[in-house]
């Protein structure tokens, strides 16, 4: 075979494997579905713990691979397995032999309507984790109030929900949404902020800091209560109900702003393509790794190897991490080819 | 008023915009504290007082915090300071029963 590498996928996962690839002495061919690279953190204002730029990340990451063959746009719409390695057609005509594949396909995002009793799509002044960062990056949004005088965000929407199909935990959106909760109480320092959880899930580094900031430096309350459905009310304000477990007793409380914390499932668009790779899924719906506790990069095929979310929801560091570790996977198996 | 022999019982729904919030910034003033509990219970549980009186500094934190009334729930606290060797969070319980009692003197 000719040592050919195809990264599947221009987000930060494949854009950093490209970048270890290169600098290995290799020259990876990185296929992206949509218009421009850097995936979902591109579209996403600033990172937590640290508040940096996420924009400054897939830019500097995007200069730095441009030594590599990038199909943006581009869809691989069919995978046959050779006796030594992979041939993919990709949808703008071109077929190559490849010798490894790797998978950086990430999420999507839950789609966030699907909870109705939240009333995404429904009231105006309903909006997503998404939408806000879109609008902190800024792009126009009628849903967000002038000057909220009350913001709520709803943890958990679509993830550990078994109702919505996804039973496991997002791991990202607790500190995303105190990033969010702690970025609006910076622009309406006057505006009240709460925050309905179920548990809070603050396991990375700083997180928990952040956590305290939050509630001691900036006032954001914390109540712990699932929220059972918003309503809107005669001035198109919403009105949001839910227990305050801590007290036991029922809570309600008007807001002029919603957040829901949508959270990460498989990416769907990938399941034609893992199938004809004869690529595994595990039990929670993303793709199966060899070994969950040891081999996380690798897949059940030789040459085919996962960096970033397509495992699983991760966090900016850890698909960074992964990513050079299946970059360095990646060379030692042409190596021994 | 006619009897109808029932009556309504009254809501006991919290309205979270209704809640008077002015002593518990007063309190956060005088115990930054009071801010980061995160209702772990473990003042309350290691409480001598707890068991024979039904006292919690938990609940009380959170009546102030709910601006509901917190009328004799203190009585019982010998100050011992139990409390404050157990706050995962380092809050200075101890302190914050005193301010709570400063202000609702």
């Amino acid at each position: 075979m000719n040592g050919n590498i195809v990264i599947i996928g221009g987000g930060i996962a494949g854009m950093e494997a490209a970048k270890a690839l290169l600098a290995l002495g290799h020259t990876p061919i990185l296929v992206e579905a949509s218009r421009t690279l850097g995936g979902h953190v591109a579209s996403w204002h600033k990172l937590f713990p640290d508040m940096s730029s996420a924009k400054n990340l897939t830019a500097r990451l995007q200069s730095e691979i441009s030594g590599a063959n990038i199909f943006t746009d581009t869809r691989v719409i069919s995978l046959n397995r050779l006796v030594d390695g992979y041939s993919l057609k990709l949808s703008n005509g071109i077929v190559i032999n490849a010798s490894a594949l790797l998978f950086a396909t990430g999420f999507n995002l839950f789609d966030a309507a699907k909870k109705e009793e939240y009333g995404y799509g429904v009231y105006d002044r309903v909006i997503t984790n998404s939408d806000l960062e879109a609008w902190f990056s800024g792009k126009e949004d009628r849903r967000v109030p002038k000057v909220p005088e009350s913001i709520g965000f709803v943890h958990c929407v679509g993830s550990r929900d078994l109702k919505a199909c996804n039973g496991q935990c997002s791991k990202v959106c607790c500190a995303t949404a105190i990033k969010q909760a702690i970025e609006m109480k910076e622009r309406f320092p006057y505006a009240k902020v709460y925050c309905f959880y179920m548990d809070l899930r603050l396991f990375g580094k700083k997180y928990e800091d952040f956590y305290v900031n939050a509630q001691r430096d900036y006032g954001i309350q914390f109540i712990r209560g699932r929220v059972s459905e918003v309503g809107e009310t005669f001035d198109g304000r919403l009105q949001l109900k839910a227990e305050d477990t801590l007290s036991g007793k029922p809570l309600k409380v008007c807001l002029d702003l919603l957040v829901l914390m949508s959270g990460i499932v498989r990416n769907r668009s990938i399941e034609e393509l893992s199938d004809m790779a004869g690529l595994e899924t595990d039990s929670d719906g993303f793709l199966r790794s060899a070994d969950n506790e040891y081999a996380v990069i690798e897949s059940n095929r030789p040459g085919i190897y996962y960096a970033g979310a397509c495992t699983g929801p991760k966090t900016v560091p850890e698909t960074v991490a992964e990513a050079r570790s299946a970059a360095l996977a990646i060379h030692s198996y042409l190596e021994s080819l | 008023m006619t009897d109808f022999g029932f009556t309504l019982s009254r809501s006991s729904t919290l309205d979270l915009q209704k809640v008077d919030e002015g002593r518990f910034e007063q309190l956060c003033r005088l115990e930054k504290g009071a801010a980061v509990c995160i209702g772990c219970g473990s003042c309350s549980a290691t409480c001598p007082a707890g068991s024979l009186s039904g006292m919690s500094v938990r609940k009380i934190l959170l009546a102030v915090r709910r601006g509901q009334d917190i009328h004799r729930m203190l009585q019982c606290c010998m100050l011992c300071g139990k409390c404050t060797m157990v706050c995962p969070r380092g809050i200075n319980t101890r302190h914050l029963i005193l301010s709570i009692c400063s202000i609702y003197d």
